[in-house]
């Protein structure tokens, strides 16, 4: 029997990891270059807009206590699910999101549409514990997140990292980030006016957990969460049976 | 352990704990309070520990001259104890998040202790803590055994597994303090990461120098699996944690890739985790350590070069089944769902290569409950495989994305097939490290055996109710045409599977203290063998015993 061409390979090790570096590569080059040039794979929207300074932190937050573990933001081209907690997701959503949220896991219900479906006074008795809103709820309590300050010294940082990852910030946005943070929830002091400015008219300025002088990591989360699905109009748009976007009166 | 170093190598150990010492103090200066800073003080702390045992031995007599004769088992041991610590510390935390599912207010309302927090220390203990030692310590052995020739290197080995450790010990202690970059199975921050890529390329040029000094002319099966595990994980890893720190003095940093790219890479890399660290470094176990115990020759050798192409091909395609009916555009989900399907081939070809090995040593099956745990190995692996192909199919996935269903296969995966091919496996090796005549208590592998057996079922049958009657739930309509059920009446139906899975776990875990203990009872009572045959490396004189594959 002729020796069988593997039996070559198999004598050295140099050709061996050649081998499999070749053959492990293929797929992913295949799969993953043309998402970056392909132009259709993430759609063009004119009135995208960028996280604040503050629901940026608390999307850190969302992430530091894995909520992403127990829920998704992604709504599947499904009926059931388009009836059940809006217009399917699309990819220009998460186009400013380092990294994506969309998670693999509903223990709890999709997020990716829960801005403006309550009120910040119901997120915030939720939070503190599920249980007193939602009797039959297995989501954890998160009572020091009121508690605890939130930490704005670092942000003008993390505009700066988001703006090496490529994503719009300006100078002034990096800049401001502190007293936007503290701006956003307080409605009536005078770092107010700069968030709208900056953000964009549409951005929600409120006292999040109800006190306004103390900036707690509890105002953050809840601004990321009304934010949530309202970066952008386009997904109710492109659905074929259009849905109204949620337009609380907080 | 120490002694078998030399009095030079015992300084270049010193010199670079010194190193590490160093690093760990420039990371506390900088850090201060935030987590980076923390961190420095483990690393400090870790390096410090590791030196003072150096230097406790540092004046103790020099290795006797045939230590190049000789394999290297040291390492070898202490991945195993790390491992089987490692395997109680991350099953322990999986009963515990299975049982705050069931009881929320087992998080006694602190920060640490929450669902989100704890979930990652489950999955990165028995991941890559208890499997990544496991793994660590069957590639140090197979490579040894297999080649006939020592560990290609006296610190280097030490380096890996201890490196291997501290970047375990940083990334759990790190989800504690909420450290993470929320990308599942590569949750730890930039500096972990970056430390990772150091252990691993040494490892990479350990086993790869260790292969060059072989006394075969072929490479053994078993170091072609583990070759692509170490070389294919170094490229998942490095692509999927690009990122930018916010500073080189804090723990946060931003993926560079966006949205729908970061999904695919996310899932690129979170798939072939699986392909690589799950399936093929364990793949390499089974290669191994299955003959040896069945005695038997592995069935077809063209078998093993199909399935192991195949995987190594195939598996890279598969990754966009994680992201079905999502924005991720259709032609890569397609590609996805059409390579998960052929992966069954390959799939199937090693556990079928395996099964007609045991044809003809079934009655050693059913006496001996080491090789019972990798029959039920196998058994499993071509259930989760042929589960996970199903799963693939996009109608199919339609259902069971987001459910419970992707936690039952996981865990048939996880515990039926990974679990038992490692207990298996260290059941083999351990008496024969040790020189034992055998294990402390072949009872005590039969109860762990059973205890895992009955855990791994309860456990898999409950989130597959579960995870399917969660799916139906989301998707009834009444006659109406509206949904019938709110999404807290499908997560009320869920109680009673997440009592159910809790209960299954704990079996499991106690299995696995049982097999912590008989493991120590056998280093440390267990009657030595009677020396039946050299296991000593190939020095051109002895014929050395290595499992020669079938042609
Ligand atoms: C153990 C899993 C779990 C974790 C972790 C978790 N949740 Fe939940 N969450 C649930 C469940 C279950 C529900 C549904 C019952 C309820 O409303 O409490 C829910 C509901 C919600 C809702 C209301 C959704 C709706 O449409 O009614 C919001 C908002 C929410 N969670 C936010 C969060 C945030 C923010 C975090 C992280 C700080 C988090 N959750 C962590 C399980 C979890
Ligand atoms: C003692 C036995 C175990 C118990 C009780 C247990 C429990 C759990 C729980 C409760 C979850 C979270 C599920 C959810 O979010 O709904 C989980 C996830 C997970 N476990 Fe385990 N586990 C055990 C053993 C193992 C082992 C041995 C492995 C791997 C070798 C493993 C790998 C995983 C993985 C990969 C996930 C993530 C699944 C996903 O994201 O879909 N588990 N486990
Ligand atoms: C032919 C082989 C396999 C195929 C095609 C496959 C396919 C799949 C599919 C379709 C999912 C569900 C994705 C989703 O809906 O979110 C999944 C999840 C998963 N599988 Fe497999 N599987 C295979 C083998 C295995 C094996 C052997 C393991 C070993 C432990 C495993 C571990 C996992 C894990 C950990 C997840 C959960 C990922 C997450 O959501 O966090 N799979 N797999």
């Amino acid at each position: 029997m002729p020796e069988l061409f593997h039996r070559k390979i198999e004598r050295t090790a140099i050709g061996f990891v050649i081998a499999i570096i070749a053959a492990a590569s293929v797929g992913g080059i295949v799969e993953i270059a043309p998402l970056f040039t392909i132009h259709q794979t993430v759609e063009d929207t004119p009135d995208m807009r960028l996280y604040t300074p503050l629901e940026l932190a608390g999307r850190d937050i969302y992430i530091r206590e894995g909520c992403y573990g127990c829920h998704s933001q992604m709504i599947r081209t499904l009926r059931d699910e388009v009836e059940r907690y809006g217009p399917y997701s699309l990819a220009v959503e998460s186009k400013y999101d380092h990294p994506m949220l969309w998670g693999s896991k509903r223990t709890g219900p999709d997020l990716a549409r829960i801005g403006g479906k309550y009120s910040d006074f119901w997120h915030v008795a939720h939070l503190t514990n599920p249980r007193d809103v939602v009797p039959e709820s297995n989501m954890p309590a998160y009572r020091w997140l009121a508690r605890t300050a939130l930490d704005t010294g670092d942000l003008g940082l993390h505009l700066r990292a988001q703006q090496a990852v490529r994503v719009p910030y300006t100078d002034e946005m990096v800049a401001n980030a502190a007293a936007d943070a503290f701006g956003q929830a307080a409605p009536n002091s005078p770092f107010a006016a700069g968030v709208t400015q900056r953000y964009g008219e549409k951005t929600q300025v409120s006292a999040f957990d109800g006190v306004v002088p103390r900036l707690t990591e509890m105002d953050a989360l809840v601004a990321y969460l009304q934010v949530l699905g309202r970066l952008t109009d386009a997904a109710y748009a492109n659905t074929a049976a259009p849905q109204q976007a949620p337009n609380p009166t907080n | 352990m120490v002694q078998q170093l030399t009095t030079g190598e015992r300084q270049n150990a010193l010199v670079i704990l010194l190193c590490i010492f160093v690093v760990g103090l420039a990371m506390a200066a900088l850090g201060g309070f935030d987590p980076f800073g923390v961190h420095g003080v483990v690393v400090m702390l870790y390096s410090g520990g590791i030196a003072a045992l150096v230097m406790k031995h540092y004046y103790d007599p020099e290795p006797a001259p045939g230590r190049q004769s000789q394999y290297y088992d040291d390492p070898i041991k202490v991945a195993i104890a790390f491992s089987l610590a490692w395997a109680v510390f991350g099953m322990f935390m999986g009963v515990w998040t299975a049982a705050q599912l069931a009881w929320p207010d087992l998080a006694f309302d602190s920060g640490w202790s929450s669902f989100g927090r704890l979930r990652p220390t489950h999955t990165t203990g028995v991941i890559f803590g208890f499997g990544g030692n496991a793994l660590i310590a069957t590639a140090f052995h197979v490579v040894q055994r297999t080649s006939r020739a020592r560990l290609a290197g006296q610190i280097s080995p030490w380096f890996v597994l201890l490196g291997y450790n501290l970047f375990c010990i940083v990334a759990v202690t790190g989800y504690f303090m909420g450290v993470t970059q929320s990308k599942e199975y590569a949750e730890p921050e930039w500096y972990a990461d970056l430390w990772l890529v150091v252990v691993w390329v040494t490892f990479f040029l350990l086993f790869l120098a260790t292969i060059a000094r072989r006394k075969e002319p072929h490479i053994y099966v078993a170091n072609w699996y583990f070759m692509a595990f170490i070389v294919v994980v170094a490229i998942l890893h490095i692509v999927n944690n690009l990122a930018v720190p916010i500073s080189f003095a804090r723990a946060k940093s931003y993926t560079i890739w966006p949205g729908v790219q970061d999904a695919m890479v996310q899932w690129w890399y979170g798939h072939n985790a699986v392909a690589f660290f799950l399936t093929a470094g364990f793949l390499g176990m089974l290669y191994y350590y299955l003959p040896i115990r069945a005695q038997r020759p592995i069935f077809s050798y063209r078998l093993s070069i199909l399935s192991f192409w195949g995987i190594t091909f195939f598996y890279m395609w598969a990754g966009s089944h994680h992201l079905h009916y999502t924005a991720l555009p259709h032609w890569v989900q397609n590609l996805g769902m059409t390579f998960s399907v052929m992966l069954l081939v390959p799939s199937w070809a090693s556990a079928g290569n395996a099964l007609l090995t045991l044809n003809g040593a079934w009655h050693k099956v059913r006496d001996d409950a080491t090789l019972r745990f990798i029959t039920v190995a196998v058994v499993f692996y071509g259930l989760s495989t042929f589960e996970g192909s199903f799963l693939a199919i996009r109608p199919v996935n339609a259902l069971s994305h987001y459910t419970d269903w992707t936690v039952g296969h996981v865990h048939a995966g996880a515990l039926g097939w990974v679990a038992f091919i490692t207990f298996g496996s260290l059941y083999t090796l351990v008496p024969s490290l040790w020189k034992r005549e055998g294990m402390y208590s072949p009872a005590l592998v039969e109860v762990h055996f059973w205890l895992a057996v009955t855990g791994t079922l309860i456990y898999v049958f409950a989130m597959w109710n579960s995870g399917i009657l969660q799916g139906l739930m989301w998707r009834t309509y009444t006659q109406e045409g509206t949904l019938a059920y709110s999404f807290l009446d499908s997560l009320v139906a869920m109680y009673p599977y997440y009592i159910a899975r809790a209960f299954g776990g704990l079996l499991f875990l106690l299995g696995a203290m049982v097999a912590a203990f008989n493991i120590w009872m056998t280093v440390r009572e267990a009657p030595a063998a009677a020396e039946k045959q050299a296991d000593i490396p190939d020095t051109g004189l002895a014929p050395g015993a290595s499992p020669a594959p079938a042609e």
